[in-house]
This record gives structure tokens, sequence and C-alpha cells, in this order.
């Protein structure tokens, strides 16, 4: 029954935690289905029974059962168990039980800042070295989203796909989105990847995934920021663990992000 | 007594009828202080508003339907209107953004509010409590005024170099501020200074309607004999004098940032097309979502319970039984009150918000579920025995329950953040919140006028218009809100200019929707067509009420004569019973009035 209501039209599910907010949203929805069928068959048998033509004199009192309460009860208790059983796992699991890093290379998660600006998104990696080049607000311009001063050791190696440049992530590793912008509020939505979070001047949210299928997915942007709103659109890529480290290395030999903004 | 016909100018026999001359026109019209003329100022004036921002939104779904194409004759209106934003016709990405800023502004502070609380507050609440007039008749008259003034601000707003405000009707720091920077009046500037003028509207308002529902109330009428309309209009006051305040406290803050550039919702080192913002930073974007949503949800039951309130009164009236679980439904009315003022962080959910701040939103959320529940629950149980007319107001207010059904239901997975993060922002959350408020609230609305007007007038609305005009909004209703959750559920975000094209192909059934949507939407305007005319004719040409109380009800608005003149009863009333006697055992006739002695 739940995959009838997966079929509904959500994209197919891409990362390791989207099955469990599409379960969720099935459950919720047949929750609402059962109600609202539920009391829809009682209302026209109502209208029909009680039109003025079959009883011409209504009864005072109406309905002496206390039906209505314990179904009242009922959904209270429901949406109580969705609550505490789903919502808020769910939802911890999502800002809070962030993959961290136990020293293998090949496993550790992958940390990309991603930068919203006016109508385009930006990525940025460390790069092999594992550790992000120098940054100042100062240095931000509309080619540098991410201030990269660009003279330190650390930064040579980073990887910087800059304003809607395809970027690539591999597969079934976790991927922590540090997510910030640089001029109004966008919100960073990859729909297939079930993931959403608001990319907000001042601030740097985090979110993360782990992509469990090969190919392009888009990114949308999902919080009105502008004329351009309609087509701030960014595309990724994700590869199988080979395919993404030669992509990065190559990317960073070629002086990734930093240099090109000197 | 209430069956007798009264005159309007019946024999002097009490305190409320005035010995002064007839005003003329402007004293009697335009700066009138008795309730019920006001009350029919703040209905033309929403309707005209209502129809204003569907006009709008027509433009918008035309554009999401055929993105880039130029509005059939419409466009050309626009183009002359508004020149280069709508060059040959077509809208530009930014005159999108602008009208939908401004049909989330209008259909919200203009229309539906003002029609729920301005028009039927101020007609039906003195009436119903047997009162001569509100309680400061001169604030009534300040209120409408400043209503009527801030949405003219409102409109003109889109005569400015640039157009009006394009931000969403949330209106979003630092969008708000950075779409326009650096030119001092512009549209979101006028918006700031029209809301700011509509808040302090509906501040005399609601300071009005207290005082009115608690001094001004018949002999007898004691607070559990209130008809349930009064009740769910003593709420919203509350909820318009608490809610609303923060919200004008923002507006100020962010017009401060706009015209002094100062930093109260802008952080450090904003960088916007290139440029380094010259601004000290230091705010926060987020303070003002927090106080905007401290008004906006609040905001929501403001449209929502005078809805169910009026509701209430045509459905008891045409079950010909009392209402089922009155008192639970006051008590659920007040939860929702209370409740509504800590619910406000759901719509921030992915704001950055930890596990225990969004579990407490969530909870409330869940919480506040449950009393709206009750009430549509009452209101069901209410049909159970009863002896249902169906005539044109009752039909609207049947449509009522399911249709809000929906809205209430789908709001489910919105409140449970672990569903929002996928649904957020998108075309579900279009769906949802148009149930509540379209075929919901204007259902209401709707119902009200047809119940109503007999009152207002002394004579029936058409009913075969009426039936006409109530079967074809309900079809097309559904058509237009229901596919949106198809959409919404495959990823569809909303404030598309393009409709969406981005992202799909151009095959995709989001974008087929788009298509469908429009066409409903086209049915909708055309099935107010009816409604119009039979608004219009029916003042002096609709079939004449037999007597004061045409629909044999029992609240006291309906022992008056009829229309009621200025100080509304011939006589002081004197409550003996609760609003719903109808049907009671041992009486001949199927409703016993609150002032009948017995």
């Amino acid at each position: 029954m739940f995959e009838i209501l997966k079929k509904f039209g959500m994209p197919e599910p891409a990362s390791a935690h989207a099955s469990g907010i599409d379960d969720f949203i099935g459950y919720v929805h047949i929750l609402m289905l059962i109600l609202f069928v539920g009391w829809f068959a009682y209302y026209l048998l109502a209208l029909f029974k009680f039109r003025a033509s079959a009883n011409p004199r209504a009864d005072y009192t109406g309905v002496k059962s206390h039906m209505s309460t314990y179904l009242e009860i009922g959904v209270a208790v429901i949406e109580a168990v969705l609550l505490v059983g789903f919502a808020i796992p769910l939802w911890a699991r999502a800002v809070e039980e962030f993959p961290v890093a136990k020293g293998d290379p090949a496993t550790d998660p992958i940390e990309v800042q991603i930068m919203g600006q006016q109508f385009k998104w930006s990525a940025h990696f460390t790069g092999p070295d594992n550790k992000w080049g120098k940054q100042d607000i100062k240095s931000a311009s509309a080619t540098n989203p991410f201030g990269l001063v660009g003279t330190d050791d650390e930064g040579k190696d980073d990887v910087v796909c800059a304003l809607g440049e395809p970027f690539k992530v591999p597969l079934g590793r976790s991927v922590i989105c540090r997510i910030s912008s640089m001029d109004v509020i966008h919100s960073f939505k990859i729909p297939s990847m079930r993931v959403t979070q608001d990319a907000i001047p001042g601030m740097t949210i985090p979110a993360h995934f782990k992509a469990t299928q090969v190919g392009s997915f888009s990114i949308t942007c999902a919080q009105l920021c502008g004329s351009g709103h309609s087509v701030m659109r960014g595309d990724f890529e994700v590869v199988t663990p080979e395919e993404w480290e030669k992509w990065y290395a190559e990317k960073a030999a070629a002086g990734g992000g930093a240099g090109s903004f000197e | 007594m209430s069956t007798a016909t009264s005159h309007s100018h019946a024999p002097a026999h009490g305190h409320a009828v005035d010995h002064h001359h007839e005003p003329g026109f402007w004293q009697k019209y335009i700066f009138s202080t008795d309730h019920k003329m006001i009350g029919i100022q703040y209905g033309l004036t929403s309707l005209f508003f209502l129809l204003f921002g569907f006009i709008l939104v027509m433009c918008m779904r035309f554009q999401l339907a055929n993105p880039e194409a130029p509005i059939p004759v419409f466009g050309k209106l626009l183009e002359l209107i508004l020149g280069d934003a709508a060059k040959g016709g077509s809208m530009t990405a930014d005159l999108y953004n602008s009208f939908g800023a401004m049909h989330g502004t209008i259909m919200v502070f203009l229309a539906i509010v003002p029609l729920a609380f301005g028009a039927f507050g101020n007609y039906v609440t003195p009436l119903q409590i047997g009162a001569p007039d509100m309680a400061f008749p001169r604030l009534n008259m300040a209120s409408y005024h400043l209503f009527f003034w801030g949405g003219v601000l409102m409109i003109a707003s889109f005569f400015v170099p640039g157009g009006s405000a394009k931000s969403g009707w949330t209106s979003y720091s630092p969008l708000a501020t950075v779409a326009e920077f650096g030119k001092p009046f512009n549209g979101q500037t006028m918006w700031l200074i029209g809301m700011v003028i509509l808040i302090t509207s509906s501040l005399l308002g609601a300071v009005n309607f207290i005082t009115t529902i608690i001094q001004l109330r018949a002999k007898g009428m004691s607070w559990m004999r209130l008809p349930f309309f009064v009740w769910a209009q003593f709420v919203t006051g509350f909820l318009l004098l608490l809610a609303f305040p923060p919200l004008e406290a923002a507006g100020v803050l962010q017009l401060s940032d706009n015209l002094l550039h100062t930093s109260f919702f802008l952080p450090n080192g904003l960088v916007v097309s290139g440029q380094q913002l010259p601004v000290s930073g230091g705010g926060s974007p987020l303070l003002w979502q927090h106080l905007f949503w401290f008004l906006g949800h609040p905001e929501v039951y403001v449209l929502i319970l005078p809805a169910m309130g009026i509701v209430s009164e045509v459905i008891a009236n045409n079950t010909r039984k009392p209402l089922w679980g009155y008192r639970s439904m006051v008590y659920a009315a007040m939860s929702i009150g209370f409740l509504s003022f800590i619910v406000w962080a759901h719509h921030m959910y992915l704001t950055g918000m930890g596990t225990k701040v969004s579990t407490f939103f969530q909870t409330t959320t869940m919480m506040i579920s449950i009393p709206s529940v009750m009430i549509l629950t009452a209101l069901f149980v209410s049909l159970w025995g009863g002896s249902i007319r169906f005539n044109t107001p009752m039909l609207f207010a049947l449509a009522f329950l399911p249709m809000f059904g929906i809205g209430g239901l789908t709001g489910l997975p919105l409140g449970f953040n672990a569903s929002d993060i996928y649904l957020h922002d998108s075309y579900y959350v279009i769906g949802h919140f148009h149930y509540v408020v379209a075929p919901g609230t204007i259902f209401a609305m709707f119902a009200g006028i047809y119940f109503w007007f007999p009152k207002m007038t002394g004579r029936y609305m058409n009913e075969l218009l009426g039936k006409i005009h109530f079967w074809i909004s309900l079809i097309a209703m559904n058509l237009v809100f229901a596919p949106m959750f198809i959409q919404g559920m495959r990823g569809m975000s909303r404030r598309m200019a393009d409709g969406g094209t981005a992202y799909y192909g151009a095959d995709d059934i989001a974008l087929t929707l788009n298509k469908s949507i429009t066409h409903a939407a086209v049915l909708l305007g055309l099935g107010q067509i009816p409604f119009i005319i039979n608004l219009f004719m029916s003042i002096k040409n609709g079939r004449k009420v037999e007597n004061d109380n045409p629909w044999k009800a029992t609240t006291l608005d309906w022992a008056t004569p009829t229309p009621p003149p200025h100080g509304n009863f011939a006589a002081e009333p004197v409550v003996f019973r609760g609003p719903y006697e109808y049907s009671a055992p041992g009486s001949k006739a199927d409703f016993l009035p609150q002032d009948q002695k017995s």
C-alpha cells in the first residue's frame, strides 16, 4: 500500500534516509485518507437520511453516543504515535546525527560548502588534503562566492564548482553540506534525496545525505529569492567512488577553485 | 414577537430610536458611525479586493500555463497600465513576483479578514448580542477609513518605479530590503506603510469588538447564551489585538532597514550582485521571520474562526436543531486562541532548527489540530437527526465542512517536520492553505452573504442563480486546488515564475496540470458572474421577505426590524434562553427565539 502512495508522483528516492521520510508521508496520508473517507461517508449518509422531506421535525438532542469523542481521542493518540515514533526520530537523524569521520579516507564523510547567490549554487570541497583554504568575508565577490583568499597552501587543492557548475559526489558515502547564502535567503532542495535546508545569509547550516543511486540530480531553490528564483537550478552527479576519486584528483590538480579567482 | 413584521420607523418606545433627522449622503454612506453601514462598507470594499486579488492570480495562472506567452486581451491592458514590466502583454519574472506578493497580501489583509471580521463582525455581532451599536462608533468609522486608505496605498504601489512589493506576502528580509536597494520610495516601502496602516485599523477594530461583546450584551445574554458566531468574533478580536503588534513593530524596523539603511534584519557580509552591501550588518534575517509568523499563525485562525462562526449559525438554522456540543465548541475556540500563539515556528522548520525546539513546535501544532477537529466534528454531528433544508446559504455552509476538512488534514504532513522536509514550500503547501481559505473560508463568507442578505435588504437573493454559483464554484475550486497536491508531491516548488519549466521536461504531469488548473480557474471566475449579478439585482428586484425572520431563526439578529434602523431594536431585547432552541420538545413551533418569553 505504501508503494502505491509513493508512486503518487514523488521522484524515486535516491538517498539512504529517503525511504524513512517516504514511509512517514505514506502513513500520514493513510491516516488522512481513512479519516476523510469515514467522515465523508457519514456526511453523505446524514445529508440523505435527514433531508427535510424525509424528516420533517428535527430531533432536539441528536446524537447521544460518545462515539465522536472516542474518535477524537483515537486521532490524538495516532498523532502522538506518529509524532513520538516517527517524526521526532526522523528529524533528529536529519539535523543532529551527523556522520563522524573515523580516519578512513575511503568511507569518511565528505564535507562540502554550499553557497547560494542570486541565482546560482556553488560548491566548495577541501580537496585531497582535507583542509579548507583560507576564506575571508571581504574577499567574497560574485565570482568568488566562498571568499577564498587564494594565497595559502591549504587552498591550492580546494575544489570549487562555482556559479552552477555541476559537481560530483560519490555513491554510498555520506556528504555533509554546509549551507549558506551571500545575499538573500535561498533554500537548498534536492527532491530526489529528500533534502531541504534554507540557505540563510549570516548563518551556516549543515545537512547531510548518502546517495544510493548513480545519476544526475537537480537542486532547486525552494525559497523565493528574486526575479531569477525559478531558474536557480543546480545540477550534480552521483558517480561510483572510483570515478569520483578520479574527478576529484583532476579538479584539485587543475588548481581547483582558489587559484582561478586571483 | 420576532416573526411579526415591524417597520423601521416604528413609533418610539425605547432608547433605540433616534430623534434627529435623516442624515445627508456623506453622513449616511461615507462617514457613518452606524455599525451596519460600516459593515456594508467593509463588505463591498473587501469584495472588490477579493475580485482584484483574483484578477492578479488569473494573470499569474495564465503565465504558469503558458510561460512567457502574452496574455490575451488583458495583456495589452497590462502593458498600457504598467509599461515595460508587461512588455508585449507578457509578464516579466519581476511582475509575476509582484503579483504573487500582492495577491497574498490583498487576499489576506484586504479581502478575507475585512470580510470576515470587518463586514460580518460589524454587521452581525451587535445585532446578535442585542446592542444598539458598537461600543465605540467613531473608532469603528476610523477603523474602516484606515483600512480603505491602506488599501488605496497598496494599489497605488503598482505604479511607483520598480512596481509593487515583490518579495512574497511574507516579505522576508534580506530580499525585501535588497530587491530595490537604494531606491528610497519603492513598492516595498509602500507595502510596509500600507501594512502599518492596515494593522492600526485592525487593532482599533479588535478593541472595539472585545469591548462591545463584554459590555453591550442585552439583559439575560449570559456568556453561554451567546451565539457561536459571537464567540468566534470574540476570540478573533483577541488574536488580532495580541498578534498584530509584533508585525507592526517588525514593519517599522524593516522600513528603517529600507530607508535609513539600518541592519535590524541584515547580517554581516552581504554581497549582492557582486557588491558588498554598504550596511553595517549584525542583524538577523530570522528575527523578521519570527516576528512575521508570530502574527502569521494566529492570522490563520483570524481567517478561519469567523468562518466557523458563520457556518455554525447557518447549520443550526437549517438543520432545525441545536448545535451539537455547543459548549465544547466554545472551549475549543478558546483553546485555538491560546494555542495559536505557540505554533508559529512550524513555518520555519527548515531554518536550521534543532530537535528540541522543533519537537516543541510540532507538538503544539498537533495539539492545535485537536480543538479544530472538535469544532468540525461538532458541526458534522449536528447534522444527525436534523431536518435539513438545502437552500443556498446551507449548501455553502455544508460544502465548507469537507473542504475545510481537506485543508485541515493536508496540514498534518506539513505540521510533522519529518514530512515537511520534503513538502516544505512546495505546491502541496499552496493546495493546503487554499483549501482552508478558498473553499473553506470564502464558502463560509458566501453562506453568510446569502444568509444575512434578507436582513440587510428585506429581500432574498435569487435561489437559482445562487445554486448555479454554488455548484460551479465547488467543482472549479476542487479542480483548481486538488491537482496542486500532486504537483507538490512531484517536488514542484512554489513561486516559480515559469511554472517549473526549468526543472521538468515539458511533458511532465506537473506542467500539464498547470494548464488544467488554469482552465479550472477560468471556470471559477465565470462561476462568480451569477453571484455578482445576483448580489446587485436582488437589492431592488429580489423576492421580498415575508417577515422580519424569514429563516425562522432563534438569534437576536432576526428580532430586529428589516432592515434594522439606526439603533437596531424597536424595543430593548431581553434574552430568556440559549441561542439554538430549535425543535425543542413540548414546543409547537420548531424554533424558540432567544427573546421570546416562552
